[in-house]
């Protein structure tokens, strides 16, 4: 039963590493950029709702204010890359990476400005009550977790292996100059998409704080969600929920059997193996580049 | 002699052949070109002798040694220099440190000498030095030695890149598509050099050239591609009036309207 | 503008290439070497102490930056991971000197095993390209920062370690009464891998490693041994920056896990950008903005009246950094050379001789 426990509260936790991890790999779907500030993105998204919902604040009805949040991370997203990203249109991956690592600093000391420094809990209907099953109890927040994470997973999964702005979405990433070419407006479907990785870091920020408190280092999990991004293989979206389960998973149960002071390494050690055998990840998507 | 000899060559992309059961011999001191439509597997096959391809059967060996036994890196210290169909310079670097790095194969001194710059390093400095010179004065490159590549025009970067094959001293120079997108005098300037780097250095050359114009001049012998598999082999007329090669290129018909213009170059 | 009539070879090989550059660098380092004197005439006692501390404190980024330089300016792999090398090179240090070593050798062989350690962990990261080899030097850092809470009996733990009193060439080393000896003891070393590093710079090695960062391909057409030039550059950068770690270390009087923190190497990545990437000069240019920032930044916030606030150093640092990329990412190095080019032309310079080329990118999946 306790293995159980153990296992089901593991995957509830992989669940908000794989919804931080759906927006890395969106972003790395479609730009080929990789947006380590994504982490900081849910941080921000958990804040937003915090001020919108939290009775110090403005104190909205909760449902009423998921809405209103989405909608600001989806501007606040297409905002950052029309003033930012877009003028690193074409530069290297690794210029990108490094701006955004930038930007999630920047992030981190806006939201500390605003909403200040001590960790905050949202006020949320989801805490209310327990379920019950057997001996394992689990919170609503976590069944919300999980089926909040498989719905979205499925439906952005879908989207880019079935409609039309999905792949071209995929296009503008594998070759800017050739999408051009083929009338995809290049640009705004970079904006499209940093607004979408707005409403899924929105998503995951609500699920957490729903879950715990939040201040302003809860972005680094986004070191984490990046980890079970690279596990799964970046650039793939089931890959990325399945790293983040499995990181989620491991946490648990390497904190029960494993010495104090081991136990939060586990994740990064279980990077650092996959990366030394498997060099793009469980499910990867790599070639070798034509000369 | 035959320096480079490829037997029973195949090389499978996935379910598609890249290269189908290729066998061909380049002999010492000869210029050789491989022609052929795109796609045909040119380039595969240079790409297999530098050894970033693995042929899943067959053999490749140059001067009696088994090039498949050798890592990529390998290649280059055997004698076999070459140059790529799309450029590949040290774009952050200046025209003399490309060629610089086209010596690396002559490299003799350790880390430790050259960190702390004492013993043979300054003498062999001056060594590759001089062996770069003497490749900047043969291509006349004198005027763009300090320059980055990254603000040179595309005629003098493939300059450049077969200055650095040069540099490395080689047996053999593979080069991919030499005068593809160099104007008239320029195809004329790769001419004399791709003959003097035969003659004056007694380097073999094999070479992808589409410019049949340019592969009648300087070949001795041709072979010719067409999906994956050779078509024909022998001197540039030869293989230039060669029905089967006159159908790759311009399909079924065109062979009868050749044979009435017969006497004529293609 | 200066012209060089080249008679030599030896005129590209030596470290200087005409007079002029030599007396001023000459002059540079005189300057640096005589700093204690002027900054006791200048300011006097206390005050003298407390600056000669802050170019210390510059020199000992610079060290450690010049590493990461070298494998990322230079050699082209991005590591977030470097704070776990200055955490090593410092413990390795510590330890050594326990153990009943001179300084000077514990110093130097703290470094060397640094390297040799890089060295055996860059094999596995060799493999990697762009963004997995930033996760996976991040995530080295991670563990590191662990690694030393669990390894208390080299490490002290969390509560850390006393940087111990040492005396080196008869002097005693102790950051407070003997400013001058520490910052000594830095300018040194900065100058030493300086020169290191600009020796591998004009010789094949250094060659090899600019090849590997432009382009690997043709690099293994060359003849080089991509994965081995890999290796060194990670193991010498690492070396650089455990020496670094080592004297930060010292410096800060104590040290723990969380002196080197992962977001210690994130700062040294983004000091050698803001510095100008691929340059030595980036290197101490970055470190005199990451070490005079806060200084700075405490000025104008007493100036403005109001109280500290919490995270503005590591907030403005990010937007000085984002600043950079957008306008002028070869950092401050490169717009001191556009300056130059621009003074030297003058009044001929064209106003669009700096613009970027318009770039596509196409997709790295495909490498």
């Amino acid at each position: 039963m306790e293995v159980l426990q153990l296992l089901l509260s593991g995957l509830a936790n992989g669940c908000v590493y794989g919804l931080v991890a759906l927006g890395f790999v969106l972003i790395y779907k479609a730009t080929e950029a990789v947006n380590f500030a994504q982490g900081d993105f849910m941080m921000l998204g958990a804040y937003v709702m915090i001020g919108l919902v939290n009775p110090q604040f403005m104190g909205m009805n909760f449902w009423l204010a998921v809405p209103v949040a989405l909608l600001i991370m989806a501007a606040l997203g297409y905002l950052l890359d029309l003033t930012v990203l877009r003028h690193m249109f074409g530069q290297s991956q690794t210029a990108v990476v490094i701006l955004t690592i930038a930007l999630g600093f920047v992030i981190r000391f806006a939201a500390g400005l605003i909403w200040g420094h001590e960790p905050q809990s949202l006020h949320s209907p989801l805490r209310l009550g327990d379920v019950r099953l057997g001996d394992v109890v689990l919170s609503l927040a976590d069944i919300a977790v999980i089926v909040v994470t498989l719905l979205m997973t499925l439906a952005l999964w879908q989207f880019f292996q079935r409609t039309k702005p999905g792949l071209a979405m995929q296009a503008a990433s594998q070759n800017q100059m050739a999408a051009y070419y083929m009338g995809i407006p290049v640009k705004r479907v970079q904006g499209a998409v940093w607004a979408l990785a707005g409403v899924v870091a929105c998503v995951a920020g609500i699920l957490y704080a729903s879950k715990g408190t939040v201040d302003i280092s809860s972005g680094f999990i986004g070191i984490k969600a990046f980890a079970a991004a690279v596990i799964g293989g970046f650039g793939s979206l089931p890959g990325a929920l399945m790293g983040g389960l499995i990181v989620g998973v491991i946490e648990p149960f390497a904190a029960r059997y494993l010495p104090a002071g081991y136990s939060q390494i586990a994740p990064y050690a279980l990077l650092i193996i996959v990366l030394v055998f498997r060099p793009h990840g469980l499910f990867a998507q790599v070639r070798t580049k034509k000369v | 002699m035959s320096l480079l000899a490829l037997e029973n060559v195949t090389l499978k992309f996935g379910g598609v052949t890249a290269v189908n059961n290729l066998s061909f011999s380049v002999n010492e001191g000869e210029v050789f070109a491989l022609v052929g439509p795109n796609g045909a597997g040119k380039s595969t096959v240079f790409n297999m002798i530098s050894r970033f391809y693995r042929p899943v059967r067959g053999s490749i060996t140059f001067d009696g040694q088994d090039l498949l036994t050798k890592k990529a890196n390998e290649v280059a210290s055997l004698g076999i220099a070459r140059t790529f169909q799309n450029i590949e310079l040290f774009e952050r670097a200046t025209v003399l440190q490309n060629l610089l790095v086209g010596r690396h194969r002559h490299r003799k001194t350790l880390l430790i000498e050259e960190m702390l710059f004492i013993g043979r390093a300054r003498a062999e400095e001056r060594a590759h030095r001089l062996a770069v010179e003497e490749v900047i004065d043969f291509l006349d490159l004198q005027a763009y030695r300090d320059k980055m590549i990254a603000g040179l025009p595309y005629g003098v970067r493939k300059v450049v890149e077969l200055a650095r094959a040069l540099a490395t001293k080689p047996r053999m120079l593979l080069l991919d598509e030499p005068a593809s997108g160099l104007s008239v005098e320029e195809t004329q300037d790769m001419r004399w050099w791709i003959e003097d780097i035969r003659r004056q250095m007694g380097i073999t050359v094999l070479m992808v050239e589409h410019d049949m114009g340019l592969v009648g001049k300087v070949c001795d012998r041709v072979l010719a591609l067409a999906d994956g598999a050779k078509l024909a082999e022998g001197t540039p007329a030869e293989v230039q009036s060669h029905p089967a090669v006159i159908e790759a290129y311009l399909g079924t018909s065109a062979i009868s309207k050749t044979a009435n213009a017969k006497g004529e170059r293609v | 503008m200066r012209f060089h009539f080249k008679t030599s070879y030896d005129h590209d090989i030596r470290l200087f290439p005409d007079w002029w550059k030599f007396s001023l660098y000459a002059t540079l380092v005189l300057v640096m070497l005589a700093l204690p004197w002027i900054f006791q005439g200048v300011f006097g006692g206390r005050t003298a102490g407390f600056y000669l501390g802050e170019m210390t404190n510059v020199l000992i980024w610079a060290v450690a930056g010049l590493g990461l330089m070298l494998l990322t300016g230079t050699t082209g792999q991005v590591s977030l991971g470097h704070s776990a090398f200055m955490a090593l090179g410092c413990f390795l240090c510590v330890n050594f000197l326990d153990a009943g070593m001179p300084f000077l050798l514990a110093f130097v062989l703290a470094g060397i095993v640094t390297g040799l350690v890089g060295a055996v962990i860059a094999v596995p990261a060799l493999k990697l390209h762009g963004v997995y080899l930033s996760i996976f030097t991040l995530a080295l850092a991670i563990l590191a920062d662990d690694l030393v809470v669990i390894l208390e009996h080299w490490t002290g733990g969390v509560n850390g370690r006393m940087a111990p009193d040492f005396t080196l060439f008869g002097a005693s080393m102790n950051r407070w009464a003997n400013p001058q000896g520490w910052y000594f003891l830095a300018l040194g070393t900065a100058i030493a891998v300086t020169l290191l590093y600009r020796n591998l710079l004009r010789s094949p090695l250094g060659r090899a490693f600019a090849a590997v960062r432009d382009s690997e391909i043709s690099a293994q057409a060359m003849g080089i041994d991509v994965a081995r030039t890999k290796t060194l550059a990670f193991g010498l950068s690492c070396a650089f920056a455990g020496l670094g770690g080592a004297l930060m270390g010292f410096f800060a009087g104590a040290f723990n896990n969380e002196t080197f923190n992962f977001l210690i190497s994130i700062q040294l990545l983004m000091m050698i950008i803001i510095g100008g990437l691929g340059f030595i000069h980036g290197a101490f240019l970055g470190a005199a903005v990451i070490a005079f920032l806060p200084q700075a930044l405490s000025m104008a916030t007493d100036f403005m009246g109001s109280a500290s606030i919490p995270g503005l150093e590591v907030g403005v640092f990010g937007a000085i950094l984002i600043a950079f990329i957008l306008f002028e990412p070869m950092g401050l190095y490169g717009r001191w050379l556009k300056l130059r080019v621009w003074l030297e032309l003058f009044p001929f310079a064209r106003r669009d001789m700096f613009r970027r080329q318009k770039s596509y990118l196409k997709t790295e999946r495909l490498r």
